[in-house]
């Protein structure tokens, strides 16, 4: 068994009256794919927030690479900082270039020096497969490359971690597959990935682990093949039908 | 008696007649004397442009420390930045430059500090206090125009609280903010003809000086009015130029 990643346990939230997270108990091992799907309003998102507290939990512990997620800033600075995020509006410095997108980060919390930064944000492009594009604004690029721009500033950072929030809900169709590609690759390279997405087929592909989530609750959780092929709860049988339909 | 009413009702007269119809040679250029007071008007120039310019550039500032703790989630520094606001802004600017010039010199004699306070620096320090209150809301609004994810991305590549505001956040908000502070800034510029009243030798109170010595207000005031707009005119080109440097907003 590979060492543990991040680990939820019994973690609850609520927005004011509203319970968003219901004893959420989830293990993600290094190197593992886990992909979280469930009705909007699932929680999902919330789940995905709360690993590098965008959003805080009020009950339940949280660990990432063995550090404890508390409300002492030094924990949430170092979970973060192992942690890369890609978000569905991919949230890119709209008045920066994309290389000082990628190189804000490693600049002024890493330290690193321009010419390094630069050399390494380059590499990231390069798998990417935008290099040509750094010299460039956010606003004239497409949807897919800016996701894709989105992905390389968080690869930037070298997190041990990827979390992905819907990362290609935003975008028109056709330029779904080129982020999507970028995400495989990331995958069979070994990075610890959760991705909560609707794509099915993605996570046919990648991912080790299903979870399934509903009003605030893991309803189900396993291997893809048996998630897809035999669900086993009600809901989940429900929600998948809804989706694979088309 | 009857002389005396006959000399007064001529002397009346006469200066109806010359404060009904323009008399330009007051402010002629063409003749020494017009000459001399126009220099002497246009000589406080300096002094309302520093003073402007320090007090605005003061007001910036100080405009920025009391907004950021109205943006805090803590409710006892939103608290604090509420506070100042309201009560800063609720002050008449006459009053406070009386309060400032004649009023806080005594509360630094009284914890035994020797704080001069002279006219070129009271209005300075009136003129941003005053102003910041103002300059504090439109950041405020111009911080909470940046979209949340814009926040959010920053601190997952690693940026703290500061260096979020510095290179992500601020930089977009000022776009955005830039005609509202230029806005500000023309306001501090026309009150600082309140200066005139602690003794400042700025440009009203050179046009109030020289109105007590010629008894020519229309010309001298309309010279006056002229000098403003004319400052005025030059900081608007001068936003707009700035503005087009920076260029569009560029969102996503």
């Amino acid at each position: 068994m590979a060492e543990t990643a991040i680990e939820m346990i019994g973690v609850n939230k609520w927005f004011g009256d509203f319970h968003v997270l219901r004893d959420i108990d989830l293990c993600v091992a290094q190197g593992e794919r886990v992909v979280v799907c469930g009705p909007s309003g699932s929680g999902k998102s919330t789940v995905v927030r709360c690993i590098n507290r965008l959003e805080r939990h009020q009950r339940g512990t949280i660990r990432v690479d063995g550090i404890e997620l508390t409300d002492d800033a030094g924990s949430v600075a170092a979970i973060r900082s192992e942690v890369g995020m890609v978000f569905q509006q991919f949230n890119l410095f709209p008045h920066l270039t994309v290389m000082q997108n990628l190189t804000l980060g490693p600049m002024k919390a890493r330290g690193l020096s321009r010419d390094e930064a630069a050399d390494r944000a380059r590499l990231y492009l390069e798998r990417v497969k935008i290099p040509e594009q750094a010299d460039k604004r956010p606003a004239q690029l497409s949807g897919g490359q800016q996701q894709r721009v989105a992905i390389a500033r968080s690869l930037c950072m070298e997190p041990k971690v990827m979390l992905f929030d819907e990362p290609t809900s935003a975008l028109d169709p056709e330029m779904i597959s080129e982020v999507l590609d970028v995400m495989v690759e990331l995958a069979e390279e070994g990075m610890t990935m959760v991705v909560v997405t609707h794509e099915m087929g993605f996570a046919r592909k990648v991912a080790d682990k299903m979870v399934f989530m509903d009003e605030g609750e893991i309803v189900e959780t396993g291997p893809p093949a048996a998630f897809f092929e035999a669900p086993k709860s009600q809901r989940c049988r429900t929600f998948l039908s809804q989706i694979l339909q088309h | 008696m009857r002389l005396f009413l006959t000399i007064s009702t001529l002397l009346l007269l006469s200066g109806c007649a010359s404060s009904t119809s323009w008399g330009w040679y007051v402010i002629n250029p063409m003749t020494p004397g017009g000459w001399v007071n126009i220099k002497f008007l246009i000589n406080g120039m300096g002094a309302t442009i520093l003073i402007s310019l320090i007090a605005a550039a003061l007001s910036i500032t100080l405009g920025l420390v009391v907004a950021l703790p109205g943006l805090s989630e803590r409710w006892y520094l939103r608290i604090l930045n509420r506070i100042y606001v309201e009560f800063i802004r609720a002050i008449p600017l006459l009053p406070m430059l009386f309060w400032v010039f004649y009023g806080l010199p005594i509360i630094f004699r009284s914890m035994g500090l020797n704080i001069p306070i002279d006219p070129f620096w009271g209005a300075i320090i009136t003129l941003a206090i005053s102003d910041s209150a103002f300059t504090a809301e439109i950041y405020r609004a111009g911080i909470q125009s940046i979209a949340k994810g814009q926040t959010e991305a920053a601190r997952t590549v690693g940026l703290n609280y500061l260096q979020t505001m510095r290179y992500v956040i601020l930089p977009q908000a000022i776009r955005r903010i830039l005609p509202p502070l230029a806005n500000q800034f023309i306001y501090i510029v026309k009150m600082s003809a309140f200066a005139s009243v602690i003794g400042m030798q700025e440009l009203t109170r050179r046009a109030n000086e020289l109105v007590v010595t010629e008894y020519r207000p229309l010309e001298i005031y309309s010279l006056l009015i002229l000098e403003y707009l004319v400052l005025v005119l030059i900081i608007s080109a001068g936003v707009r130029w700035l503005e087009r440097r920076m260029g569009s907003d560029e969102r996503i």
